[in-house]
């Protein structure tokens, strides 16, 4: 485990604000990152020689987001996206867990993706990783070198993982519902 | 490398019309149902395109919808040829969440249960890769054992495989009386079978021509591509999360002796009883591959033995599985465990119910499968089934 | 057999008479043969691989498996394909078992026991063994898949490949005995043996091997099954076919793979003549006599023959399949060079007059048979006692024989 080592300063004194948060107290402690320096702070993860994070381990979406109205003043959390990066590394062994939070439409217009810059250039695992949570989760990245759908049918409507979405009622012509 | 580069220089000679294939989603030698959209130019491959999510079973959707212990019957499902070591790496990561402390008996239960279901996993990965290349006799070789494996998983939980054995909190329930005694006699027969695999494949000229210095994943370009396992290892990579996981999962292994399986300066640890690396084979190779699942084979072996002393010098309680409404923490943890097709990673988000707010499930052979594109560019079509079949996918793990 | 039943009928009848009785047979042989192996071939493997195989049709040994087997394939639907070339698409079957057929009419099972005694018949058996490729070429070209089309083209390149060897390891019986008549060639390795032609010389022993290499890869057998490749090509040349068609191209593997291992049988083991001449004095009595010693002569070729097939067939369970171009490569670089360079060593060797085991070893009261066109015996005798050179005996005889 990564009981804040050297490379968390040093991400902090670089990347300045950027860093949007660090929470040591979780089980698996976190950093947060604003969108727009995702792809440096990667890049500059894999390469610090204190860091090393050479393996992208996973890419995960979540969806904070309560449907039902009555709980969701209860939840405890304003809707959004979090796009969690799972890191590690086989030479010093640190992990690491990077957090993006989006919102979940762009522009707050539902049904337009909200966007993110792809990591495909820092780990070539995050193509594959990017386009399942594309896939389920409607982050779009961009820079991606072909974002398609990855495990659903390309003419799939809806990204299931997202809390509000509802089953089809019929996909070429097979009940859904 | 000369051997690498051979394929290239006849691509080169001759160019024909490109003829688009669908390799799958029902051919024999994808296992399973993925879809290989090949290009080829004569027997030679340009371009392949792997298409993956004909076994998509939403098995996340539905985690967040089930308490972790009903959910474990899930997880056997995902990898179903390891569903013992899929089982351990759900009921880890539910146990890091609620912080839960494991009895000294159930932790060598799973060490020893997780280690026969590698054995049971690579005996498939090798039979189905001998398959691949043709030969089908020793298919059957490793399903006659794989199969007494199974015997003592149905003794131990009743079910053969998928198992739900291993759950957050321990096992579902002590193993049977004289059970000890009948996995030792199956490991003491079984290791002198190894060596009939060996001479059937691993040593055979046919097989060391179609797999040495084919399909060769660089120590860079399995990082990369997070290639885990027997992949990683495979190209030379000293990381095992048995020995360098997190600490959850490591202490499992506490006080097992066990030596990772990766090659150095040419020779593997262990491989004096074993036939020594054929000069032709590159280390990353489909060779290479293979052989770190053999020589894990013997590890795993080594281990359940080493278990088998322990859980019998151990005292106290095997555990008992949660209850199904217990209600987890606030929090959210990820636990990736090194399962026979690498590491199996989940991540758990919990919103303070019983019921995760969300789960995801890092699969190995996901990764493992996106090399195959870069790695099939420019080789013979036969060798398409040599490669995929070296990485040993499961389907129903990379479509989940 | 036609002079027999010319005694009793027209010559045209007693040559239809022969004629359909030796198809008869030949056919019985072919229909037989495929569905024994078929069924062997299940057994063994399943003996190879700690499987029982079919064990319940037809009583203990599942011996009737294939005949049910047969039963189904016939009531089975006759599909094709619609983007399959009709005509080409139901012809291959029959191009594919007709040539395999038709080899065996010029095989003998014994001292004239064969369909059509015609005294260049290790050419015609080679030539039209080569045939049958075309049947899976069109059914790779017909089938309108593209799996199939891939194992039609594999099968073109690995038989061209290597009906050169194959050729060339059967011109080494050939000039060892002067003679293209098989029937001819088992007849001089009557005796002991060590008169077998595999044991005439170093040479000749590791041809033999290169023989069965060679046409183990021309029958389309593992590993050089390259045209079906079940992991690669799904099914390769037959992926289209189902039914009786589809039985046809087994019919016809098993059938050539009994070819070739007749073919070995008499230009490397003596054809019907056994280790040990038990019946050398039978057929020397004539009659009745004869048949029994022939009929005899027939079990042992027969038996050499599924000897051959079966090793075949354990070959088949053991080895992995070779890449296509290590086929080739197979070919053109090891099988090739060792068929010439063993050609040119038994023809050293004959020309040196080096001994062969068994002028020595022989224990053959009656004298020993020689490895050698009788005529050029009869020569040297023939010079020995007229006092005339052998060389003008020779031409006298050539002439003569001509």
């Amino acid at each position: 485990m990564s009981e804040g080592p050297q490379f968390l300063d040093a991400l902090k004194s670089r990347f300045g604000d950027h860093i949007r948060g660090v929470n040591l107290d979780n089980i698996d402690p976190w950093v947060e990152v604003a969108p727009e320096a995702i792809v440096e702070v990667c890049r500059f993860l894999k390469t610090d020689p204190d860091a090393r994070f050479d393996m992208l381990n996973c890419i995960s979406g979540v969806d904070y987001f309560q449907p039902d109205p009555a709980k969701a003043k209860r939840a405890g959390f304003e809707p959004h996206l979090e796009v969690v990066y799972h890191l590690s590394s086989t030479i010093t062994k640190h992990t690491l867990v990077l957090k993006v939070i989006l919102p979940r439409w762009k522009d707050d217009q539902p049904g337009q993706l909200p966007e993110l810059d792809s990591v495909a250039g820092v780990w070539r695992t995050a193509d594959w990783h990017e386009r399942e949570v594309f896939d389920l989760m409607g982050v779009y990245f961009r820079g991606h070198p072909g974002l398609k759908r990855i495990l659903l049918p390309e003419d799939w409507e809806g990204h299931p993982l997202r809390k509000d979405y509802e089953l089809p009622l019929e996909y070429h012509g097979i009940r859904g519902r | 490398m000369a051997t690498a580069n051979r394929e290239q220089i006849i691509e080169l000679d001759v160019r024909t019309d490109e003829l688009l294939v669908n390799m799958g989603p029902q051919h024999p030698s994808t296992h399973g149902v993925l879809r290989l959209v090949l290009k080829t130019d004569g027997e030679i491959v340009t371009h392949v395109e792997p298409h993956i999510g004909y076994l998509h079973r939403c098995a996340e959707k539905i985690g967040e919808n089930l308490t972790p212990r009903q959910w474990i019957p899930y997880t056997d499902r995902m990898d179903y040829l390891a569903a013992m070591n899929m089982n351990l790496g759900w009921s880890l990561c539910v146990e890091k969440l609620l912080g839960y402390e494991l009895p000294e008996k159930a932790r060598h239960i799973r060490v020893i249960i997780a280690e026969l279901g590698r054995i049971a996993s690579h005996l498939v990965g090798m039979g189905t890769y001998g398959l691949d290349l043709g030969t089908f006799s020793p298919f059957l070789y490793a399903f006659r054992e794989r199969e007494k494996i199974l015997d003592l998983f149905e003794e131990v939980c009743g079910a053969r495989l998928t198992n739900s054995y291993i759950t957050p909190g321990g096992v579902t329930g002590d193993l049977p009386a004289g059970w000890l005694e009948k996995c030792e006699a199956f490991l003491d027969q079984f290791v002198p079978v190894i060596t009939e695999y060996h001479t059937l494949l691993t040593t055979n000229a046919i097989f060391i021509q179609r797999t040495a210095g084919i399909g060769v994943i660089s120590r860079e370009m399995a990082i990369d591509y997070g290639c885990t396992g027997p992949v990683l290892r495979g190209s030379g990579v000293d990381h095992d999360l048995r020995r360098d996981g997190e600490e959850r999962y490591t202490e499992m292994y506490d006080g097992y002796a066990f030596e990772v399986i990766v090659e150095k300066d040419g020779h593997y640890p262990r491989d004096h009883d074993y036939p020594p690396v054929p000069p032709e084979a590159v280390l990353g190779d489909c060779w290479h591959r293979f052989y770190v699942r053999m020589l894990e084979v013997m590890q795993a072996i080594d281990i359940v033995r080493e278990g088998i002393e322990f859980y019998r010098a151990s005292s106290g309680d095997w555990g008992h599985p949660i209850k199904l409404n217990t209600k987890l923490p606030k929090g959210e943890v990820y636990l990736e465990t090194e399962c026979p097709r690498g590491q199996m990673g989940f991540y758990l988000v919990s919103d303070g119910s019983a019921i995760p707010w969300r789960v995801r499930a890092r699969s190995s052979c996901f990764c493992n499968l996106s090399v195959t594109e870069e790695l099939c560019r420019g080789c013979l079509l036969a060798d398409v089934a040599a490669i995929v079949g070296s990485l040993d996918i499961v389907m129903g793990e990379i479509d989940r | 057999m036609a002079e027999f039943f010319a005694q009793y009928m027209p010559a045209w009848g007693a040559y239809l008479l022969t004629a359909l009785i030796s198809v008869a047979l030949l056919l019985a042989v072919v229909g037989l043969g495929a569905l024994f192996f078929i069924w062997a071939e299940r057994k063994v493997a399943g003996r190879i691989q700690d499987r029982l195989g079919p064990t319940r049709t037809g009583g203990k040994f599942g011996w009737l498996q294939s005949l049910a087997d047969g039963i189904k394939l016939i009531t089975k639907e006759d599909l094709a394909p619609a983007d399959a070339d009709r005509l080409l698409f139901r012809l291959a079957p029959y191009v594919s078992l007709a040539p395999s057929y038709a080899a065996l009419l010029a095989l003998p099972f014994a001292d004239g026991w064969v369909g059509w005694e015609i005294n260049t018949s290790v050419f015609f058996l080679l030539a039209i063994l080569g045939l049958e490729v075309f049947g899976v070429i069109l059914a790779g070209y017909a089938s309108g898949s593209k799996w199939s089309l891939f194992g039609g083209m594999r099968q073109a390149a690995q038989v061209v490949s290597y009906e050169v060897p194959l050729g060339m390891c059967g011109v080494i019986p050939v000039f060892l005995c002067g003679t293209m008549s098989l029937t001819t060639i088992g007849n001089m390795q009557a005796g002991w043996a060590t008169n077998w032609l595999i044991f005439h010389d170093p040479f000749t022993f590791m041809v033999f091997w290169v023989y069965f290499t060679c046409a183990v890869a021309s029958v389309n057998r593992a590993p050089f099954d390259l045209a079906e490749a079940e992991s690669e090509l799904v099914a390769g040349f037959h992926t289209e076919y189902s039914g009786l068609r589809w039985s046809f191209f087994f019919m016809a593997e098993y059938n050539s793979m009994f070819v070739v291992s007749g073919l070995a049988a008499v230009l490397f083991f003596g054809g019907w003549n056994g280790p040990v001449p038990i019946f050398a004095s039978w057929k020397a009595a004539g009659g009745g006599w004869e048949i029994v010693a022939d009929l005899a002569g027939c079990l042992n070729f027969i038996g050499k023959a599924v000897l051959g097939v079966m090793v075949m067939i354990w070959v088949r369970w053991t080895l992995p399949r070779l890449r296509i171009d290590q086929v080739i490569t197979t070919c053109l670089k090891y099988c090739v060079p060792l068929a010439a360079f063993c050609f040119v060593g038994a023809l050293a060797w004959q020309l040196a007059s080096l001994p062969s085991p068994n002028d020595w070893l022989s224990p053959d009261p009656a004298g020993r048979a020689a490895v050698r066109e009788p005529w050029v015996e009869r020569a040297e005798d023939g010079a020995e006692r007229s006092g005339t050179s052998g060389a003008e005996e020779l031409a006298r005889l050539a002439e003569d024989k001509r």
